[in-house]
């Protein structure tokens, strides 16, 4: 077994999916991947491409139709319990205070919660700079906050790999930056997987270790880059010229994809 | 600088224009009966209905009420029982639904009026056929509101119970119910004036009290100020209940309420 192998903590095979096997078209195919413990990994690719059907196979929440998804050498085959995952939209329960919110992966899998677990959740949302807001309800507090609540109830049951599904596409240019270098902190303090799902070029490479380039659909590895630029990264890291090349690199993928075909 | 003027204007019409218009009308009403001659049996004025109204009494009035809401709650509560229950199994059972959504749908096209008698001739002249005839009229709207609330529930929150392994009755407590609960409280407001409508139907049919039964008595023997009297009352009635409906909303679950609404 070679040493990148020993390493890789998610495998992708060879992996497929078809939503509609009468159609018979692939909506991705032919993706290989290796994703290594605690590594960032983010997917960029044009619309449709197949990156949140990428993510929820991760999860086992979709069983691909071709090839193998697996985590720590176990091929996933159903739902798993330790992933943490965050959506575009907040989706937080609107009669549930920020706080329970925040619990509610822990009620809702053992119907009950400790004093012990409420202290985490104050803890994890002190983290994120939330907690005077953790007795308000969802609708008290702006898109970006809501969006820091999705990403500390990812975090409660403290999973092994997070998966976020172009979490922050729905905020201002500001506050995204913002919110960003905030995930990179909670990142530092307690290392994760991560696959990163982004429609922004910059997002990705200011975020990640290894940038995935998807095709249109159907969906398949144009390009794996790896981002080279080192952390802590900052507002800085934007204006040196590594990362105006790496961009480009990608920019061209998305913008000539037939200059590879 | 127009606006600022006009604004409190517009305050003052949003707050007393139900008022203003219910003056207005029932002023025109009392009018046109008196200078316009319309003979009491078409038209009684106001004024010949509100006198009707005292002329019969209050015990008497309470005693015809409480027949009526007694049927009309029993009948609504029932409804609640069933249709919830039922929305549920629907949701979670594509089988279920496709079975049970026909059947509900031919329930609800057959006109309750014309099954009346027939459930009355079969369960007999007590409440209990009367409670029947009301949920009969009042499950549906409440089978659909749930429903559609539970099946509108976010897709992403559906995945995120699936990826903690949870229980399915706790995606289907913790999250789906709590999320119809806007949509099965537009149910409760249609249902729970239809279950007036409900009583008043099988008192058509077959009672010797409550409010459908007076009003019938009292066209019958031409007593059409009192019988107005009746229908009145009986609308202030659906509109009290109406509003208890509006504010157990308000009270047990303000979130479920659009934020400039509370
Ligand atoms: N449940 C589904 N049933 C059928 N087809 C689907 C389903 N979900 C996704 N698809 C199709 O699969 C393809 C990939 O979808 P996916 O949602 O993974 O794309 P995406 O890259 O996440 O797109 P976006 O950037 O717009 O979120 C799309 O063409 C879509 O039409
Ligand atoms: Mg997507």
């Amino acid at each position: 077994m070679s040493k990148a192998s020993e390493r890789a903590f998610v495998r992708m095979e060879q992996v497929g999916h078809c939503y509609d096997p009468a159609a018979g078209n692939m909506a991705v195919q032919q993706i290989d991947l290796e994703i290594h413990r605690h590594e960032f990994v983010a997917v960029v690719g044009p619309s449709g491409c197949g990156k949140s059907t990428l993510l929820r196979m991760v999860a086992g929440l979709l069983i691909p139709s071709a090839g193998k998804v697996s985590v720590f050498d176990r091929q996933v085959t159903e739902p798993r319990d330790d992933v943490g995952i965050v959506f575009q939209k907040p989706t937080l329960l609107p009669w549930l205070t920020v706080r329970d919110n925040v619990l509610f992966p822990l009620k809702h899998k053992y119907g009950l919660v400790t004093a012990a677990d409420k202290n985490r959740a104050e803890e994890l949302l002190a983290m994120a700079g939330l907690s005077q807001f953790s007795a308000r309800m969802p609708d008290e507090l702006s898109g970006g906050m809501q969006q820091r609540v999705g990403i500390v109830r990812a975090l409660l049951l403290n999973p092994d790999i997070l998966l976020m599904d172009e979490p922050f596409s729905a905020l201002d240019a500001m506050t995204r930056e913002q919110i960003g270098f905030d995930l990179l902190n909670i990142w530092t303090e307690n290392p994760k997987t991560v696959l990163f799902i982004t429609h922004s070029i910059s997002e990705a490479v200011l975020l990640a270790d290894r940038v995935l380039v998807m095709s249109q659909r159907p969906g398949t590895v144009l390009d794996l880059i790896d981002i080279d630029i080192p952390r802590p990264r900052s507002a800085n890291t934007i204006n040196t010229p590594r990362f105006a090349e790496l961009t480009a690199r990608i920019r061209k993928h998305i913008y000539e994809p037939e200059a590879h075909a | 600088m127009l606006k600022s003027t006009s604004f409190p204007v517009r305050q003052w019409l949003l707050s007393y224009a139900a008022a203003l218009f219910f003056i207005t009308f029932v002023l025109l009403w009392e009018l046109i009966c008196r200078f316009g001659k319309v003979p009491v049996y078409i038209l009684p004025s106001p004024v010949s209905i509100v006198n009707a109204f005292f002329d019969v009494e209050f015990s008497r009035w309470l005693e015809h009420l409480w027949a009526t809401l007694r049927v009309a709650l029993m009948g609504f509560a029932l409804s609640i029982c069933i249709s919830i229950p039922l929305a549920i199994a629907m949701v979670r059972s594509e089988v279920l639904s496709r079975t049970i959504y026909p059947a509900l749908v031919v329930i609800q096209s057959t006109p309750v009026v014309a099954v009346a008698p027939l459930i009355i001739v079969l369960m007999g002249t007590g409440d209990m056929s009367r409670v029947l005839i009301t949920c009969l009229i009042t499950f549906f709207p409440l089978v659909v509101s749930a429903a559609t609330g539970m099946l509108e529930t976010p897709e992403e929150l559906i995945e995120l119970s699936k990826s903690l392994r949870a229980p399915r009755y706790r995606e289907t407590w913790q999250i789906r119910i709590p999320y119809a609960i806007p949509h099965i409280f537009s149910g409760l407001k249609v249902s729970i004036t239809l279950a007036i409508i409900g009583a008043v139907v099988a008192e058509f049919v077959a009672a010797e009290k409550g409010l459908g039964y007076f009003i019938q008595f009292s066209t019958s023997f031409f007593k059409i100020p009192q019988a107005f009297a009746g229908l009145i009352f009986l609308a202030v009635v659906s509109l009290v209940l109406f509003k208890s409906v509006q504010w157990a909303q308000q009270w047990l679950y303000p979130w479920s309420i659009p934020k400039n609404k509370r």
